[in-house]
């Protein structure tokens, strides 16, 4: 089912790696998502977060600083972010990990490596259930 | 290694010792001649202890080679690349730093290709509209005036594009040599790896046997950790605690309700 997104969502991408992020963006613009910015952990996601007015979330799991999980948590726990979607594109594959981040409130889980039908097809579900 | 099984016979004759002993031990003890058992008792004691020196004087030996062993590889490369990374973290961080350059310069090739790619796309869409509608005869003489000139510009800008996306794609078939590169620092720090971990199983093995002399015993507690980031897993199809494609995590993700 096609979903009509809003192409001008502003969306956070948070990985340690730039090649990572650079790749997300390419593939979040070939989808028609321009509007992106970039961090490379949760401790400098968060004041972005906060002051950013985002629409979405993209993080990985594993960084140095805050993980992607802790951001998670803490996206959740905060009043004013509480509602962000989030998505993780990681290469954390254990079951423990992928419950784990179910029960801290992700919106959508995808494993690196990913093709961009499984990032658009996350991304669309993720907004079909929002907006439902 | 050598010096394992010569410690490790030296142990079985100082166990065969001890069983001797004993025994010898317990016939004075039975028969009350304690002078003759106390001298038992300190024969046992300086063979102990002559075990002991000699267990921690080859621990000592196995572990200067050990050591030793370590070194050989990391300064015995022999391409010009290698010798200049005198340990395999200096390696590894070279892999990082090839494999970074290698993806960047990959990615900023896409990203200048892709415009081309969908600008040809574009313009040969709307020509192919006009050539329609040239075909259905229903274009003016001075609208066909107009699309022979846009067709003479598409010719020659597809004849510049084209050329410069094959350039772009030949350059990035050529940033690919990373993987040769790469895989041969990889390989080296693996045998290294292979190398440590089996002079470190003797050195474990060595303690052992002096842990054994000296009864002593290590309460070694497990350390619980919260969950963890831990990469890319490997062998995840024959793991049961990792899923092994994306299919899975959506199975895993529904029957959590997602």
């Amino acid at each position: 089912m096609e979903v009509d997104l809003n192409k001008d969502m502003k969306i956070l991408v948070v990985d340690d790696f730039s090649t990572m992020r650079r790749i997300i963006k390419n593939l979040l613009r070939d989808l028609g998502f321009t509007n992106t910015d970039e961090a490379d952990d949760g401790s400098t996601a968060l004041p972005m977060l906060k002051t950013g007015k985002y629409d979405f979330l993209v993080t990985d799991w594993n960084m140095p600083g805050m993980t992607g999980i802790d951001l998670l948590k803490t996206v959740r726990a905060d009043d004013s972010l509480k509602t962000l979607p989030v998505l993780m594109v990681t290469a954390e594959a254990k079951r423990d990990q992928i419950v784990a981040a179910a029960q801290a409130g992700v919106n959508g889980y995808v494993v690196k490596p990913f093709t961009a039908a499984v990032l658009k097809e996350k991304i669309e579900k993720i907004f079909e259930r929002i907006d439902s | 290694m050598t010096n394992s099984k010569e410690m490790g016979g030296s142990f079985d004759e100082f166990e065969n010792s001890l069983k001797v002993q004993s025994s010898k031990l317990k016939s004075l003890v039975d028969d009350g001649d304690v002078a003759g058992a106390l001298e038992v008792i300190s024969e046992l004691n300086n063979a102990r202890d002559t075990r002991l020196y000699l267990e921690v004087g080859l621990l000592t030996r196995s572990l200067h080679e050990s050591i030793r062993n370590f070194q050989i590889d990391t300064s015995g490369s022999t391409t010009e690349e290698l010798s200049k990374i005198e340990d395999a973290s200096d390696r590894l961080a070279y892999v990082v730093e090839m494999t970074n350059k290698a993806a960047n310069k990959t990615l900023d090739l896409v990203e200048e290709t892709m415009p081309f790619a969908a600008q040809m796309k574009n313009e040969a869409q709307s020509l192919k509209q006009e050539w329609d509608r040239l075909r259905r005869k229903e274009m003016t003489p001075g609208e066909f005036r107009k699309l022979t000139t846009r067709i003479d510009t598409f010719l020659e800008a597809l004849t510049k594009d084209s050329g410069k996306v094959h350039e772009n794609l030949s350059a990035i078939l050529l940033t690919q040599d990373f993987q040769d590169l790469t895989g041969q620092v990889i390989n080296r720090v693996t045998s290294l790896v292979k190398d440590v971990e089996e002079n470190l199983v003797n050195l474990v093995r060595m303690a052992g046997s002096v842990d054994a002399i000296t009864g002593t015993v290590h309460d070694l507690a497990e350390v619980e950790n919260g969950i963890e980031g831990e990469g890319p897993q490997m062998n995840a199809a024959q793991r049961e605690d990792v899923v092994s494609g994306q299919d899975d995590v959506d199975d895993l993700l529904s029957s959590l309700g997602f």
